[in-house]
């Protein structure tokens, strides 16, 4: 076309530009491959840029008086004239004209023209840039799927192909994996004399890296199993094995236990996983077991413990995603809900539907999953005969409401050791605080403390929380706080510790001013520290330069001398 | 998020404003009670009662919550009462001395008596 006299070159506006830093690369390609014009980055905070997008046509490069390198150095490529290419507002590319072949100056018509082009031609190249961006996208996504697709192939690898077959038993199982599968596994191991170790475990961490962590600890689980005395001393093995090789900021929580199927004998230990709980025909009790979740800390040792499955009886396995699961209004399915559904299911597989099909009808069908779910249920036929063996103690599984602590020792004495009443670790997350809460008014139910005496507590134990998770550990949900309940004859305490010891501990136990408060001239907030303070009979921060802990103790009293 | 969800719904009784309060009070209560809080003074009341009947729990951030609602009355001379609190967060209101800025009773029949309109 004659009107078209001076050469059309294009040079894009620079990487250094964020807003155009995904396309520009390829067009400097483009333009280096088809004219003798070196491209021109544009620096983000160039003048000109802001020139361009306010022009209302074709830009005479010469007259243009702006203190702007990328004009200096378009001006230095040889070009006459900028025709800004502007949609939708914004700046997405110039058309930039070298002088005419005529040596004439452009015409009038010849910048009408140019206007008249850029503004059509400005949406078509918009259209293409968002294609590429939208491919772009695209071929991130398939990255991501594809991941997925490999640490559900691992998971799903890693998990048993059959399940048992034990006279006497019905054995049930349910992996539902979450959109972003999380490290859930469980496992059966057969042992000697007929014995079954059973596993249910949970890594932190999703995707490839927890799915990894996941074989490797079953592999781990699988050879100390066989060898090692009982499941207090593989988790301890396992533990010092996974320590040096986690990722850091990554842990397993682990239930490990070995079911003599001809007894119902069950031994167990438990590495921060969640209690299981066994249905029986005086209600649900929880199997507790103290220990650290696997990976964190070497050196670490795991309580052991041993219960009976009675004929009749089932005991459930699970994981987080069931009690932790949420309805849309944000409440959580929860524990209690979890063992009071299991009363009325009648065990085994009938069970697992119940809860699940609870679960489901709660937090809708078609919500997305937010976690794995893992359910492993065992359930002894009504048929089968007791029989214990009487040279070996018994220990009776600890019930929702364990007996007082408080003992006096024979010769009329209390006796002061500690006991621990419950130990368990929490992911970072906001509002978890309400679960600890939870636990805690558990493990204390048996203690003589008085209704007014445990609100204190929960309150006190809920802030602590809230500051483990918030300041200690920076609401990094992958970082835990574990919460030790433990009572002597006269305390209870509560230890609640983060991974925030090398940060400064807060000194803001004074009364908040309200008054300044209220008048504006302070932050409304800081109230934590304080009503922890007030809560409890004794609050005392410690750190080892990696923990952080609240150590909180409240004096037990009699329910007729609540305060 | 296991933060339970949080209303406040404006209502009128013999010429008392009322909120009723429901759920966790916590930091993500304040755009709602804001929010109802702006609705209950339209009519230009010079008194808020807070029903605190179906509040479950009540964090320490939920507590600067309230100071920030009862910071914004003061500006406005706008007094606020509240009713229907447990024993241990009435004790709380007394530790933090909320209680000396925000009258707090037992009922909304005794509230409502007392509250001018």
């Amino acid at each position: 076309m004659s009107v078209f006299p001076g050469r059309l070159r294009k040079v894009t506006l620079g990487g250094r530009r964020k807003a155009q830093g995904a396309s520009a690369a390829p067009e400097r390609e483009a333009v280096a491959g088809m004219a003798d014009v070196p491209p021109v980055d544009i620096a983000s905070n160039d003048p000109i840029i802001a020139y361009f997008q306010a022009a209302s046509g074709a830009v005479d490069l010469e007259g243009l008086e702006l203190e702007s390198p990328a004009r200096d150095a378009l001006r230095a490529a040889g070009v006459k004239m900028v025709v800004p290419l502007v949609s939708q507002g914004e700046l997405i590319g110039l058309l930039n004209l070298g002088p005419r072949l005529s040596e004439q100056e452009y015409s009038t018509d010849d910048r009408k023209l140019l206007t008249n082009l850029a503004s059509q031609a400005a949406p078509a190249v918009r259209v293409g840039q968002l294609v590429r961006e939208q491919q772009a996208e695209a071929r991130s996504r398939e990255r991501i799927d594809q991941e997925l697709r490999v640490a559900t192939l691992v998971q799903q690898q890693f998990l048993p192909k059959e399940l048992p077959e034990l006279g006497g038993w019905e054995v049930a199982a349910h992996y539902r994996p979450a959109r972003e599968v999380s490290g859930d596994f469980y496992d059966f191991i057969e042992l000697p004399e007929g014995r079954i170790g059973i596993v249910a475990g949970d890594v932190t961490d999703k995707g490839v890296p927890a799915a990894l962590v996941m074989a490797t600890t079953r592999s781990i689980l699988r050879g100390e199993a066989t060898h090692a005395a009982g499941p207090g001393e593989v988790l301890r093995r396992a533990n010092d094995l996974l320590v040096p090789d986690i990722p850091p900021q990554m842990f397993v929580t682990c239930l490990y236990g070995v079911l003599d199927p001809a007894t119902g004998r069950f031994r167990y230990a438990n590495a921060g996983h969640n209690l299981p709980y066994v249905a029986t025909a005086d209600g649900v009790v929880e199997m507790r077991a103290r220990g650290m979740p696997l990976g964190l800390m070497p050196g670490m040792d795991y309580e052991e413990k041993e219960g009976t499955i009675g004929p009749g009886e089932s005991v459930l396995l699970h994981s987080d995603g069931l009690a932790e699961a949420h309805s849309p209004d944000g409440e959580m399915f929860g524990f209690p809900r979890v063992m009071k559904l299991m009363e009325g299911s009648g065990g085994g597989s009938e069970m697992i539907d119940v809860l699940l099909e609870e679960l489901d009808r709660w937090h809708g069908r078609d919500a997305e999953q937010e976690d794995d779910i893992t359910l492993v249920t065992l359930k002894r036929s009504a048929s089968a005969g007791v029989t214990m063996s009487a040279d070996e103690p018994q220990e009776e599984l600890t019930s929702t409401a364990p007996a007082a602590p408080g003992r006096t020792s024979s010769n009329g004495r209390a006796d002061d050791s500690v006991q621990v009443l419950d130990e368990f670790t929490l992911a970072s997350e906001e509002g978890n605080e309400r679960l600890v809460m939870e636990r805690v008014t558990g493990a204390v139910a048996g203690l003589p403390l008085g209704s007014k005496r445990l609100e204190r507590l929960k309150t006190a134990v809920a802030e602590a929380t809230m500051n483990a998770i918030e300041h200690g550990n920076q609401n990094k949900a992958e970082l835990p706080v574990s919460v030790r309940v433990m009572a002597t004859d006269d305390d209870v305490q509560v230890h609640i510790t983060d991974l925030g010891g090398a940060n400064e501990v807060p000194d803001d136990t004074e009364t908040p001013d309200l008054e300044a408060k209220l008048a504006g001239m302070q932050t409304p907030r800081g109230w934590g520290l304080f009503l922890i303070k007030n809560m409890v009979d004794d609050m005392q921060v410690t750190t080892d330069g990696d923990h952080h802990t609240i150590e909180l103790t409240l004096h037990l009293k009699g329910d007729g001398n609540d305060d | 998020m296991t933060t339970r969800g949080f209303e406040a719904h404006a209502r009128h009784r013999e010429g008392v404003v009322i909120i009723d309060l429901s759920g966790e009070v916590n930091k993500f209560s304040g755009a709602t009670l804001t929010a109802a809080y702006g609705e209950a003074t339209e009519g230009n009341s010079s008194s808020v009662l807070l029903n605190f009947l179906d509040v479950d729990y009540i964090n320490s951030t939920g507590i600067a919550v309230i100071v920030a609602l009862l910071a914004q009355a003061r500006t406005e001379a706008r007094r606020v009462t509240a009713y229907g609190l447990t024993e241990h967060y009435k004790e709380i209101f007394e530790i933090t001395r909320l209680s000396d800025f925000m009258a707090i009773y037992e009922d909304e029949d005794n509230a409502v008596a007392q509250v001018p309109a």
